[in-house]
């Protein structure tokens, strides 16, 4: 690695509606390089990679290459320049192969102005590119057919057709195997031999620990730290990304009685399209549940079954001791069964109506007269009264939704049911995308509906939400339950075990403690013995 | 709140092009044809534009119009009571609604391919019926003509000096705009046609309310079609209606329905439903050839969506 450096990003600010998403942001990277950019959620990392990239311009600040000041106008500058970004969500044509890819825009033709595509050349160069990058598959082989994983790399090496100096990658490891992870890990190390930069997106700090050179850490949009390679470890990290201790992002005060009545009994149910193997399980008044499993363990199946969005084919479920049969919805709300979803975009809220439309959405009924006449005033004194309570931050009930930071967009999916009287609510996954401040402040919610005797059922994939808020852990692995962890048995390691089927295979065992790393907190059980 | 003041602002500076341009504009015998112009179109668009709101569309409008139509000429000239002519039509129309929304909700058939089915059975449907033209009971009795004529007088003349279209509008668009503006179910629609995902998670029956909204498109556009038959006292089969579904959709497209769904008032579709009659009389006073009468209107709506999304992006960089 030499010190030489190739981009310095001086001062940067960007500002949306509603937010300000950077406030002069400095960092440098040097040639051959990877610097991984950490932070939580909303913390700005994505739109820092914007800018650099040439999709955002900056309001403020500048941008060196080389020393020399740029402008990028859009993506296209930012390519002529070397600067490309890996996109989270791929950018490929999934309909052609994998040649056409790496040379859309850019196909190698013959003939003149007939344009007769070069095949066999583009091939040729094509394997030369996937050879580099590691991927042993046909040039020919259409790009839909590939893994996650291999699209990755596919990106890869587009950007390295592009003679990139410098390579973008936003969460690359996000929806990849661990041998799919462990395969980009080694192109890293080749790009850096090679002289490429990287910028390395993630907020999973192991993997950080296992590719950076050098980490920046932003909180707010804001530089919150720098760590050289011998200083990371996880407790400095997480300090600087969250900018307190964690023990006081959780504030379990009340404490799920063992005599409290049973809330919601769930007896063997299958759903429509589910796994063949049914689930049971039950929840207590007062209690917080959590529900690990890896992605795409069927919890958020599960839970839009019991809230009527499927239709159960066997089994029963207990609300307060008697039988209910969701088929819509409808029905589950107005037995006091609510959900808030995963998605919060798509199914928890109506994105261009404002804030006191979407509070009010599900309780029209309770707020309408004759007619279904809405009464406004009653309407406008719940939306105050939920807005007050939930500390939602938004210039007015009459603000559009999607203009609200993610942490105030859940805060109104999770306002809209508590005008509801809950009995049980089931959470999926109910910080994603959410900044700290927010994060804590729901947590301060749920643990405050438990106190008022709700039965709380939290599906989560982050592994310390799972342990700092639950009073039992149930794990589901393929759709089945397979296992449940009391308090004092909460652990990372069993909750891993059982998230893994079990059986520890050695790729499994290796992506356990590959997540493990990353989690080196105490049950919330020990936290006063800190 | 902004897109009501433009339509608003292009309605009146339309009208005062009129004005100022023919003194035949002034006459009250034209005020009087595009006043009952604007109230037929817009029966038709307020129906398509709450179908619109709930994310919905419909193409079959000018053919359910043709075959209401003949069937309530057909039942006058057999010497039905034209109120009971009109309400089995209507009944008739309000079930073509039904069975556009169940389909659409129950099967999940793209509402655009559904009515555009229905656009050709309709049409169908009604030259089968009747292929020759059919008039308001010609051959009958004159007591018979007589209460004809009463009825006709009731919903197309002008007993209260302004024609009684305008007036059927104006109560329709009252029902309507308290409905859609100041009750739960108008939320409810409006919540559909933005995020019917999210709107099911909310607990909203949504199937119920987009059939709802087909039904009361297809019984305005029943209503349209008894309104066109008692005006002209005559129609054809072959072409009574036709493209009248592009005028009724033209209208609350430029009163501010967005065709993603979600947006519009019904103010802005009395308003976007002006438009169009006052361009066709411009362009008849001004001499503009009846053939291009077409071109005309599709650039005023083009010019219009123009307008709107400078708008739009103007006022989102503001934001």
């Amino acid at each position: 690695m030499s010190s030489r450096v190739l981009l310095e990003v001086c001062g940067i600010s960007k500002h949306f509606p509603g937010v300000q998403a950077l406030s002069e942001v400095s960092l440098h990277v040097c040639v051959g390089e990877v610097l991984a950019v950490v932070g939580e959620n909303g913390a700005g990392k994505s739109t820092l990679m914007k800018v650099v990239a040439g999709v955002h311009r900056p309001d403020a600040g500048e941008l060196r290459l080389d020393g020399q000041p740029i402008r990028l106008n859009g993506v296209g500058d930012a390519l002529d320049r070397g600067i490309v970004l890996i996109h989270q969500e791929l950018n490929l044509a999934e309909n052609l192969s994998i040649a056409a890819n790496l040379f859309l825009g850019r196909e190698r033709v013959v003939g003149g102005w007939l344009g007769w595509l070069d095949g066999s050349s583009m091939d040729r160069q094509a394997r030369e590119l996937l050879d580099r990058v590691g991927l042993m598959e046909s040039p020919r082989r259409i790009v839909g057919e590939l893994s996650v994983g291999q699209r990755q790399l596919v990106e890869i090496a587009r950007a390295l057709s592009l003679k990139a100096r410098l390579i973008i990658m936003d969460e690359p490891t996000s929806s990849l195997t661990q041998r799919e992870t462990d395969r980009l890990y080694e192109v890293i190390d080749g790009l850096r031999a090679a002289g490429v930069a990287v910028l390395y997106i993630s907020h999973r700090l192991a993997e950080v620990k296992r590719v950076a050179d050098r980490v920046t850490v932003l909180r707010d949009g804001r530089n919150a730290g720098e760590l050289s390679r011998e200083q990371i470890d996880h407790d400095t990290l997480v300090r600087l990304m969250v900018g307190r201790d964690l023990k006081q992002l959780y504030p379990r005060q009340h404490t799920a009685k063992a005599e409290a009545p049973i809330r919601l009994t769930v007896r063997e149910v299958r759903y429509a399209n589910g796994p063949t193997s049914p689930v049971s399980f039950t929840l207590r008044g007062g209690e917080i549940v959590g529900m690990a499993g890896l992605v795409g363990a069927g919890r958020t199946e599960l839970a839009e079954a019991l809230f009527g969005l499927r239709s159960l084919t066997s089994g029963e479920v207990l609300l307060d001791g008697q039988a209910v049969q969701f088929r819509h919805p409808e029905q589950a709300i107005a037995a006091g069964l609510l959900l808030i979803p995963e998605d919060r975009r798509r199914h928890g809220l109506v994105l261009q109506e404002d804030v006191r439309s979407n509070l009010s959405l599900p309780n029209l009924a309770q707020l309408s007269g004759l007619f279904g006449w809405v009464r406004r005033g009653h309407e406008s004194a719940l939306c105050r009264d939920l807005m007050s309570r939930l500390r939602v931050k938004a210039s007015s009930p009459r603000q559009i939704v999607g203009q609200l930071s993610g942490g105030n967009q859940q805060k109104v999916v999770v306002g809209k049911w508590l005008a509801r009287r809950p009995r049980v609510l089931i959470f999926d996954e109910p910080t994603r995308g959410v900044d700290v401040g927010a994060r804590s402040e729901i947590y301060a919610l749920m643990d405050e509906l438990a106190g008022q005797g709700v039965a709380i059922l939290m599906i989560s994939s982050d592994m310390e939400e799972v342990l700092g808020m639950s009073d039992r852990v149930l794990v589901l692995h393929e759709g089945r339950l397979a296992g449940e962890l009391s308090r004092d048995q909460l652990g990372e390691e069993a909750i891993m075990h059982l998230a893994t089927g079990g059986s520890f295979s050695e790729q499994v065992a290796s992506a356990a403690s590959a997540i493990l790393q990353g989690f080196k907190r105490v049950p919330p059980g020990e936290n006063s013995q800190e | 709140m902004n897109r009501l003041l433009g339509i608003l602002l292009m309605v009146a500076l339309l009208y005062g092009v009129l004005i100022a341009s023919d003194e035949r504009a002034r006459e009250l015998g034209t005020q009087e044809t595009i006043a009952a112009r604007v109230g037929f179109y817009g029966v038709l668009t307020v129906g398509v534009g709450v179908l619109i709101i709930s994310g919905g569309i419909d193409l079959s409008i000018g053919s359910v119009i043709g075959l209401t139509a003949v069937l309530f000429g057909m039942m006058l000239e057999s010497q039905v009571s034209p109120w009971l002519a009109m309400l089995a039509v209507l009944l008739l129309s309000a079930g073509i609604g039904l069975l556009h929304g169940v389909l659409v909700t129950g099967l999940r058939l793209q509402p655009f391919l559904v009515t555009l089915c229905g656009l050709f059975i309709y049409r169908g449907l009604a030259r089968w019926a009747n292929s020759s033209a059919v008039g308001l009971g010609v051959g009958a009795p004159p007591e018979f003509r007589e209460q004809v004529d009463w009825f006709r007088n009731l919903l197309v003349g002008s007993p209260l000096g302004i024609p009684q279209q305008l007036v059927l509008l104006l109560v329709i668009a009252l029902i309507v705009g308290l409905f859609l503006h100041g009750t739960r179910y108008g939320r409810y629609l409006f919540a559909i046609g933005a995020n019917e995902e999210a709107a099911r998670y909310a607990g909203i029956s949504t199937e119920r309310y987009k059939i709802l909204a087909y039904i009361l498109c297809s019984l305005l556009a029943g209503l349209g079609g008894v309104l066109t038959i008692l005006e002209s006292r005559s129609v054809n089969a072959t072409n009574a209606g036709s493209l009248l579904e592009l005028y009724a959709i033209t209208g609350a497209v430029l009163g501010g329905c967005s065709l993603r769904g979600g947006e519009g008032s019904v103010a802005g579709m009395l308003l976007g439903t002006a438009v169009l009659p006052l361009l066709r009389q411009l362009c008849s006073f001004n001499e503009i050839s009846n053939e291009l009468e077409y071109a005309v209107i599709g650039l005023a709506l083009l010019l219009g969506t123009i307008a709107d999304e400078i708008l739009k992006r103007r006022a989102a960089r503001r934001g």
